[in-house]
């Protein structure tokens, strides 16, 4: 068998690439272990922004002059570069949105109020993000359709056993998950849900909010119809996402929002919709964010997809190995084979906002709250708990003042 | 002191660890729940008033939350305790904040007056005083 190896990943090296780190928090240096909420930009992607805008900047498809054009190769040259990045067949299939809660809710709306009504039900799972949950819950209660969920198990992983119980005899309309778990880190097994899905009828849908900055996804293998995400947890801007969607389903579609650019023509009877992708880009488009997502790309590709995942499976290990040295830490999720660099865990008998609070003052930077997954904190029987999360920039160095905060932590409420 | 030994100083710690009027209190004359769901935290806040009416004989707080959250609840029952109702209603948040005495920053200044909020939350149900001043400024509190 052939072994395709990639080569490591130095995150000494590329934290250099990110100005962030270059200032001190309370004096000291930033351990920035919050890239799941959003990740830090490194200087190629801010200075291709500064840069797009000082040189090529104007909207898109609309001038005949030079500047237009500009605009407009280098939005489009982003959305071949999202298509590359996923594997899809077409750029017609890659719609720019704001973000994936945007995209999530776009095929929701424009696809759930058509497609959905008294008898079918949307199902969802335990892990899921609100911004997978709730328009579906929503959407099933608009369209009088049944909203149910997929639960897990005390690991944290999804308990496939269980779909066809949940399903029973209903016609299943609509899976939706996320490809990674952004409270606990776990990677749930798409291929099968797919597989699932497609064998009672329904469509998958994908949050790959978690997934795309840290792991390759090849829509052509990965088996779901539509999968979010967005730029700016993967070193691109805010206001950037993308929105595939297997290309049959984006042509039945009706449009999401309605306005320019989504036109072909207008009439006071009736008008007509541009061809996609364009028939969900309503309006003037994130142009100089949309152009900074391409650079990210860049930026990931060339560091290697395969690397970033081979260097946060480390971290994971190594930050669930430190974690394990303190007793008074309880840790959630599933064992590191089956998780990004994610750790989510809880101080016992402290508030997850005084952990983080002490661990500022400590310059560690970590995630305290119910993650926008209340649903699964219930799971958990907790109100909220404290989340590390790692990235290509993320080193072990920063794990151990984690832990050293913690034993702080520790001393000071416990 | 620096920053950090300002917001766990002692007191804080001292009301976080031991904090006064904790429980439930049963057949309370009053009582409102607040909750913060940026964090999670849950307060329920419970009244008794003397045989005025108006009085505030005891105050107990039962709920989850931060150090913050809870410590300056703590405080609060020891500040509004022999006070009226509308004089406690009337009570600007600043007088607790001063009592509480350390810099907060404005996502902690919500777990800092949850315990107050609601407390007058609670006053107004039972005794129909003004809702606080500024309510709409807590919007992020969802209080029943």
């Amino acid at each position: 068998m052939a072994v395709t190896t990639h080569p490591k990943l130095d995150a000494h090296r590329l934290r250099a690439d990110f100005p962030v780190f270059e200032q001190p928090i309370h004096g000291k240096p930033l351990a920035f272990l919050d890239s799941a909420v959003t990740s830090q930009k490194p200087r190629q992607v801010l200075d291709a922004m500064r840069e797009f805008y000082a040189t090529s900047y104007s909207n898109v498809h609309r001038g005949v002059y030079t500047l237009s054009e500009r605009a407009t190769e280098g939005y489009e040259g982003a959305r071949e570069k999202v298509r590359a990045f996923l594997n899809a067949a077409s750029t017609r299939e890659v719609i720019f949105v704001r973000q994936a809660t945007e995209g999530l809710n776009l095929v929701a709306y424009a696809w759930g109020l058509d497609n959905l009504g008294p008898g079918d039900v949307a199902i969802v799972t335990e892990l899921e993000h609100h911004s997978n949950f709730v328009p579906w819950q929503q959407i099933a209660r608009r369209t009088g359709a049944d909203f149910r969920m997929l639960p897990i198990d005390d690991r944290g992983e999804l308990r496939m056993e269980l779909l066809d119980d949940v399903a029973g005899d209903a016609n299943v309309k609509v899976v939706a998950a996320n490809l990674v778990s952004n409270s606990l880190g776990t990677i749930n097994p798409i291929e099968r849900l797919a597989a699932w899905a497609h064998e009672r009828g329904a469509i998958m849908v994908v949050d790959a909010a978690q997934a795309a900055p840290h792991k390759r996804i090849d829509v052509q293998t990965l088996g779901a119809d539509f999968v979010a995400f967005s730029s700016h947890k993967m070193c691109g801007p805010t206001g950037a996402g993308v929105l595939w969607g297997r290309r049959e389903l984006l042509e039945e579609m009706s449009p999401f929002n309605y306005g320019g650019s989504m036109i072909r023509s207008v009439r006071v009877e009736d008008t007509q919709w541009n061809e996609l992708p364009y028939k969900f880009e309503a309006g003037t488009p994130a142009i100089a964010e949309a152009y900074g997502l391409g650079i990210a790309i860049d930026y990931l590709e060339a560091v290697g997809l395969e690397a970033i995942e081979q260097h946060e499976h480390e971290l994971a290990e190594y930050a669930l190995e430190r974690l394990a040295e303190l007793p008074f830490v309880t840790v959630y999720g599933p064992p590191p084979e089956r998780r990004v660099g994610l750790v989510s865990f809880n101080v016992d008998g402290v508030h997850p906002h005084d952990v983080a609070q002490v661990l500022d003052w400590e310059g560690v930077a970590i995630r305290a709250g119910h993650h926008c997954c209340q649903p699964l904190m219930t799971r958990l029987g907790v109100a909220a708990t404290n989340r590390a999360s790692f990235y290509l920039y993320t080193v072990p160095e920063e794990i151990d003042r984690l832990v050293e905060g913690l034993r702080k932590v520790k001393e000071v409420l416990g | 002191m620096s920053e950090f030994d300002q917001l766990y100083r002692e007191v804080i710690l001292d009301h976080y660890k031991n904090p006064r009027g904790h429980g439930v209190m049963e057949n309370a004359d009053a009582e409102a729940e607040g909750q913060n769901p940026l964090c999670g935290d849950e307060v329920s806040i419970y009244v008794a008033f003397g045989e005025d009416g108006d009085t505030i004989d005891d105050v107990m707080f039962s709920g989850r939350g931060c150090a913050i959250s809870q410590a300056a609840t703590s405080m609060l029952t020891e500040m509004v305790k022999g006070r009226r109702a509308s004089e406690v209603a009337a009570m600007p948040k600043e007088e607790l904040l001063e009592e509480i005495g350390i810099p907060l920053t404005p996502v902690r200044l919500k777990c800092a007056i949850l315990g107050l909020t609601t407390l007058r939350l609670a006053l107004h149900k039972g005794k129909g005083t003004p809702l606080p001043e500024g309510l709409a400024e807590l919007e992020d509190l969802e209080l029943t």
